[in-house]
């Protein structure tokens, strides 16, 4: 453990919290007559990675979802409380979540790339929202997005293949390339490299620490050596309450909490 | 960078203004889609609704002593005493064409509804009998409003005289109109005024219980067949392709197929509800056996294992356990399969169930029509009368599919909710 | 059975027993037989027919001879020599007439599969879907009934109030009707593909911010096509096997015209036209119908076929 958090220079300081790019605030969610998340207040740091942890089930993914309004799409969702981006409430009636989804990107559990072209994959975002206005900024902005993804080397002689030949790391990548395209602020990732064999999740990795660099990154995941690796905060979930968050390094080595303790002991999970 | 996620840009209207057209695409299908259903059964009920009334006209009719032989009341002249009856109710009937209109307001129905009364009442004889007889079709249609009055005075085939005499009849409140009960208890007719849907129903009837009779049980064991006992193999991957391309071979195909197997071949009688059922059973099977193979899918495969286990052969393990549970939705296919058959035109017409057939059919092997079949047959008669019946009587084939339709969704969602309790 | 069997395992099951489920066995397969005899029959009914009619007509004459009117062969003698057998009016009628049920009943139809699976609530759903159905479930001859006492005279009334003359019977008339019947039929075939795009695919559409409608139009559609594809053909195919639409409301008028507003007639409503009443059994005219509906089969098989093909394949896609 302590081997894994030495991987990656610590790149927090104390002055994160001063402005964070995303702020929650007494977040409740209930789908149906069941809640998910209880009175969850959490903020992120820009241009650093934050994971969100705990068991299955803990609400971690339905935390991360409301950021984009995800959640949205399911009729029986509630969500009380409120998220601000930027000073901004994302649940504001004003709020376009066309706009907000452009804003704030997502990476899913499984690589989903579009039954398109490579190129077309990442065009896509281009193209809808009318980021370009000729052909060669799109073909330049597709070639700069791959080649940010780490990507462009392994395909820039067959983007006219289908997405879905690539290889299931390739395709994640691929699916983040899109995701970059647009020019985001804020990517959620949702277990991007649950699907992964290590070498592809090792080359995700390394791909999401380069990232935090133009973006603020907050991954969920599963594994807290990934969580150790590649995140510079953590938030600690269980049964749809934000138990505990910190500096991962703290999370990791002196949790104040005993659920916190256990679970990153692996005595619970 | 400083896209801001509430500010609107020109580029973002535009999207949004896109989507809500292309939602507002798909409302308008379904409403246009919906709207012509509704508007299809308004007008049709609309142009039936007629059907359901009948116009009477009263006559005042001398049954004077010398017309009658008290031994042979049956051979009297009751078409002669309606016509004198009516002469003397309208004596201002003098030209041919007058006097032919004069006759033609009465059906020609109306001696035999004399000759019963008498037949009933003979000690009537010699007073003055006032009956209610049966209007023909066009007095009918002119009183209950369905043909407009012409400048000229005529209404469709009613010359200026006979409406004088309908509206002098309506001043003298001896014409009116009473629920047409003969609509539904009569048979076909040339006169429109008398037609009715009885002999068709029984038709129907016959040729619908055949269909279940022979589609039902083979459909059932086929689909037994093919979803317990045969392993996947190129067999039953040919009797799999046999049965999806022949739920959607045409109809009218099935109908040729009874003609030339059935009719020509096997000499069954034409025109049948045999034949009209058989044809209609094979046409329903691939239904029948589509819908059975997937209520066999649904019974949870713990129970098959429960009664193997308990020393069951496959056969029964089927038999008692699996196809009981099954049954609902089986039935629930079965009636979506009958409720298609029954609306069936075009192979009956095949068979030969189009003929004219005034008397209700009395066996599966006597000549019979069908509901369909006689819409068809009224909406391509010439006679203006008969259109109110084919309306009316695609509103009682409606009802009979509504009726059908619905106990299928109730019984599917009995069948539903004891499975919902079955699995938890 | 071996002989050794300890007797508790012999006798638990009788021979009687036995040979009944032999006996349920058999009428199982013999049940499953009657669909494929139903196929045979078909088959063997039209091929044998058909053929006899292809010896007084060659087969060529009647695929793509421009005129058809079977009703002239008055006299006994003049069998085969007289009449016309040339089916392609009547080809051209089929596909005009199912052309116009398509081009009513394809937009339509998607537009309703998109709105129901995409927009609608699970409660508008549940209404909506039911009512679709109706639309499938009322009988043609109520469409046929429509289509001529209503639709057709409407058509003629407004083509009047332009200057234009309509006939009576119109291509037009019958194909709005059918079109309209067969709205469901494309709709809830459509909804069934739509609904089995993967849901990853649109979340990851939408959370990039893509609007529903882009959603659909760039990554629903495309993914669903060849779905959506064998939906359309399968309602062609019925369509073109239509009869008492086109019988009621398309009339007998041999037409060879493209012509909406003209009268045409069909495949099937010759059938009708020719096997309905007494008929001689070896005149070329009762003959051509069999011929006809030969035609018809092959055809309609054919669009079947491929239809459930590329919906098989499609399915394979998306497991």
């Amino acid at each position: 453990m302590e081997q894994a958090l030495k991987m990656r220079a610590d790149t927090s300081n104390a002055s994160d919290f001063k402005n964070p790019i995303v702020s929650a605030k007494n977040v409740d969610v209930f789908y149906g007559n069941k809640q998910a998340l209880f009175d969850i207040s959490l903020d992120f740091p820009a241009n650093q990675v934050t994971s969100l942890i705990g068991p299955s089930g803990c609400g971690k993914t339905t935390f991360l979802k409301c950021i984009n309004r995800m959640n949205d799409l399911i009729s029986t969702c509630k969500i009380e409380g409120n998220i601000e981006i930027e000073g901004q409430d994302i649940y504001a009636n004003s709020v376009d979540v066309v706009a907000l989804r452009a804003h704030v990107g997502m990476v899913f559990q499984k690589p989903n790339p579009f039954p398109k072209s490579i190129f077309e994959n990442v065009a896509y975002g281009l193209r809808i929202h009318g980021l370009t206005n000729s052909k060669t900024e799109l073909a330049d902005r597709v070639e700069n997005s791959l080649q940010k993804a780490a990507l462009w080397d392994e395909v820039c002689d067959r983007l006219d293949e289908p997405g879905t030949s690539l290889s299931g790391g390739q395709q994640q990548r691929l699916c983040i390339a899109r995701t970059i395209a647009i020019q985001p602020k804020i990517i959620l990732m949702d277990e991007p490299a649950s699907a992964l064999d290590p070498i592809a999740t090792a080359k995700i990795e390394e791909l999401i620490d380069e990232l935090k660099t133009n973006y603020t990154i907050i991954i969920v995941t599963h594994s807290m050596q990934q969580a150790a690796r590649v995140s510079q905060y953590t938030a600690f979930f269980h049964l749809g309450e934000l138990v505990e968050h910190g500096k991962t390094k703290t999370i990791f080595t002196t949790p104040k909490d005993e659920r916190t303790k256990n679970y990153v002991t692996g005595r619970i999970g | 960078m400083n896209r801001h996620f509430s500010v609107r840009s020109k580029h973002l209207a535009t999207r949004h203004r896109f989507e809500v057209i292309f939602k507002w695409f798909g409302r308008i299908s379904i409403f246009l889609a919906l709207g012509f259903l509704v508007l299809m059964l308004a007008i049709i009920a609309n142009m039936g609704a007629g059907a359901l009334q009948q116009t009477r006209i009263a006559l005042d009719v001398p049954l004077l002593q010398e017309g009658f032989d008290i031994n042979y009341l049956d051979e009297a002249d009751y078409d002669g005493l309606i016509k004198s009856a009516l002469r003397q109710r309208f004596p201002d009937a003098t030209s041919r064409s007058q006097k032919r209109q004069l006759n033609n307001l009465l059906s020609i129905e109306a001696p035999f509804t004399l000759k019963k009364y008498v037949l009933k009442n003979p000690d009537t004889i010699g007073s003055t009998a006032r009956l209610w007889f049966i209007a023909s079709d066009d007095v009918d249609l002119f009183f209950k409003g369905s043909i407009e009055l012409a400048p000229e005075g005529n209404a469709g085939r009613l010359i200026s005289e006979a409406v004088a005499w309908v509206n002098e009849l309506k001043a003298a409140q001896a014409i009116k109109t009473v629920f047409n009960f003969n609509f539904f208890t009569g048979g076909d007719s040339r006169e429109p005024e008398l037609a009715g849907i009885f002999s068709a129903l029984v038709g129907t009837a016959l040729s619908l219980l055949i269909c279940l009779a022979i589609s039902f049980p083979i459909g059932v064991l086929s689909a037994i067949y093919l979803e317990e006992f045969v392993a996947k193999n190129r067999w039953s991957d040919f009797v799999e392709i046999n049965i999806t391309n022949l739920a959607a071979v045409p109809s009218i195909v099935f109908g040729i197929l009874g003609l030339t197997i059935f009719i020509n071949g096997f000499g069954l009688p034409r025109s049948s509800p045999l034949v009209g059922g058989m044809v209609l059973a094979l046409m329903t099977l691939p239904t029948i056996i589509i819908a059975s193979r997937a209520a066999l899918r649904s019974v949870p495969i713990s129970i098959r294992h429960a009664a193997i286990g308990l020393g069951a052969t496959p056969i029964q393990t089927i038999f008692h356990h699996v196809t009981p549970l099954a049954m609902p939705a089986m039935l629930t296919g079965a009636i979506i399969g009958m409720a298609r058959a029954l609306g069936e035109t075009a192979p009956l017409l095949m068979i030969g169930m189009v003929a004219f057939i005034v008397d209700v059919p009395d066996s599966i092997f006597s000549p019979a029509t069908a509901l369909p079949v006689q819409i068809f047959l009224w909406a391509d008669s010439p006679e203006r009368a008969f259109l109110e019946k084919a309306s009316a009587a695609i509103i009682v084939l409606v009802v009979f599919l509504i009726i059908m339709n619905l106990s299928a969704i109730i019984l599917r969602q009995k069948f539903q909710k004891k499975f919902c309790k079955n699995n938890f | 059975m071996n002989i050794k069997t300890a007797g508790f395992l012999k006798n638990s099951f009788s021979s009687r027993n036995r040979l009944r489920e032999k006996a349920i066995y058999i009428i199982l397969i013999a049940s499953s037989l009657v669909a494929v005899g139903t196929t045979a029959g078909i088959i063997l009914s039209l091929v044998f027919e058909a053929a006899r009619f292809f010896t007084l007509v060659p087969i060529t004459d009647f695929l793509f001879g421009l005129n058809w009117s079977p009703q002239t062969a008055i006299r006994a003698d003049q069998i085969g020599s007289s009449g016309s057998f040339g089916a392609l009016p009547l080809i051209t009628g089929t596909l005009l007439i199912s052309a116009i049920a398509m081009f009513v009943a394809a937009p339509l139809g998607l537009a309703a599969a998109i709105y129901l699976s995409e927009y609608a609530s699970a409660s508008q759903r549940s209404i909506i879907k039911p009512l679709l159905e109706i639309l499938a479930g009322i009988p043609s001859v109520v469409y046929g009934f429509f289509a001529a006492l209503v639709i057709a005279p409407f058509i003629r009334m407004s083509g009047s109030g332009f200057g234009l003359e309509i006939a009576s019977q119109s291509a037009l008339a019958a194909g709005l009707a059918m079109g309209i019947m067969i709205v469901p039929l494309i709709s809830s075939l459509s909804d069934d593909v739509i609904n089995a795009v993967p849901t990853a695919l649109k979340d990851a559409s939408l959370g990039m911010g893509a609007t529903r409608s882009e959603t659909i139009i760039h990554i629903i559609l495309p993914g669903a096509s060849s779905g959506i594809a064998g939906s359309m053909l399968l309602a062609a195919s019925t369509a073109i096997g239509e009869t008492m639409i086109v019988v009621m409301a398309a009339g007998l008028a041999a037409n060879l015209t493209a012509n909406p507003l003209d009268a045409v007639t069909t495949i099937t409503a010759q059938i009708v036209a020719l096997l309905t009443g007494d008929q001689e059994f070896d005149s070329a005219k009762t003959l051509s119908a069999f011929a006809l509906g030969l035609l018809l089969f092959c055809v309609t098989l054919a669009l079947n076929s491929i239809a459930h093909k590329i919906v098989k394949n499609y399915r394979v896609k998306y497991e």
